[in-house]
C-alpha cells in the first residue's frame, strides 16, 4: 500500500527531505504502526520520532490521533507542534 | 467567511470596511497579531513562517465553521501571513461581525486561540545566537482548551 508522507519545519529541516511516496510493509495500517516503521530506519529518524518527541500528524490534511487508520493513497503529514499566530 | 493565508500584507481598515453594509452588525472585534523583537530572553532580527498549504486553509476553516456554530458571527476575516517578516510586521488579522459585542469578543478570542494550536504554522526566529524554531506553548494549549465544554453567552 502506498502513502505520500510529508515533513514539515524542524522536522524536515532534520530529516533533510519535505516528503516521499512510501510504500508500506504488510500490517502498516495505523499512524502508530507508520512512526514505528520509520524510527526502525535508524539514525535520524530514529531520533526524530522518538516517543519522547512531540509529533503531531495529520491525515489527508486534518489532524489526527496516533491510533488514526492510514489508507492507501493517504497523504500523511509529521510536524512539530503549530507555533502561528 | 474569508480566509487568506498570503506573503502580503494587510489592511486591517480596509478588512474591517468590507464587512460593513450589513444592518444587522452592531460590533466588529478585530484582533491583529505582530512580530515583536525579542522571544524567550534573546533579540529577534527577522522571522520566517512557514505553513502546509492546502491544510492550513481548511484548519483556519474549520475554525471560523466552528466559531460560527457557536456564536452569531455575520461576517468574519481571517489572513494569516507567511514567508519572511521583521519585527514589527502585521502576522495575523481577525475579524468577526456581530449583532451584539459579547459573541464578536468572544468568537474573534476563540479563533486565535484554536489558531494559535490547530493551524499548522511554524515560526523560525533569527536571533544573534542564530536560527531557530519557536517552540509550542502550555500557556497556548491551556487558552485553547478552556473553550472546551463551556456554552456559548446567551447575549
Amino acid at each position: 500500500m502506498k502513502v505520500k508522507v510529508l515533513y514539515f519545519a524542524g522536522l524536515r529541516e532534520q530529516l533533510g527531505q519535505a516528503g516521499e511516496e512510501l510504500e508500506l510493509p504488510p500490517g502498516v495500517s495505523t499512524l502508530a504502526w507508520l512512526r514505528s516503521h520509520l524510527i526502525s530506519r535508524g539514525g535520524t529518524w530514529q531520533s526524530a520520532f522518538a516517543a519522547t518527541r512531540l509529533v503531531r500528524v495529520a491525515i489527508n490534511q486534518d489532524m489526527a490521533e496516533a491510533t488514526a487508520p492510514v489508507r492507501a493513497g493517504d497523504e500523511v503529514a509529521f510536524f512539530p507542534p503549530v507555533t502561528g499566530g | 467567511m474569508a480566509i487568506r493565508v498570503q506573503r502580503e500584507d494587510f489592511d486591517a481598515g480596509a478588512e474591517i470596511r468590507a464587512l460593513g453594509g450589513n444592518p444587522k452588525i452592531g460590533a466588529v472585534a478585530s484582533f491583529i497579531g505582530l512580530v515583536r523583537d525579542e522571544n524567550d530572553g534573546s533579540a529577534v532580527a527577522a522571522m520566517t513562517l512557514e505553513h502546509y498549504p492546502g491544510m492550513t486553509e481548511k484548519a483556519l476553516a474549520g475554525i471560523v465553521a466552528q466559531a460560527e456554530s457557536r456564536w452569531e458571527v455575520l461576517g468574519c476575516t481571517v489572513i494569516h501571513r507567511y514567508g519572511e517578516l521583521k519585527p514589527a510586521d502585521q502576522i495575523v488579522l481577525v475579524v468577526v461581525a456581530s449583532g451584539h459585542r459579547g459573541d464578536a469578543f468572544a468568537a474573534c478570542e476563540f479563533i486565535m486561540d484554536y489558531l494559535k494550536t490547530q493551524a499548522p504554522f511554524w515560526k523560525k526566529e533569527q536571533t544573534p545566537q542564530g536560527a531557530r524554531w519557536v517552540e509550542a506553548r502550555g500557556t497556548d494549549d491551556r487558552a485553547a482548551e478552556r473553550w472546551r465544554g463551556k456554552e456559548p453567552d446567551a447575549a
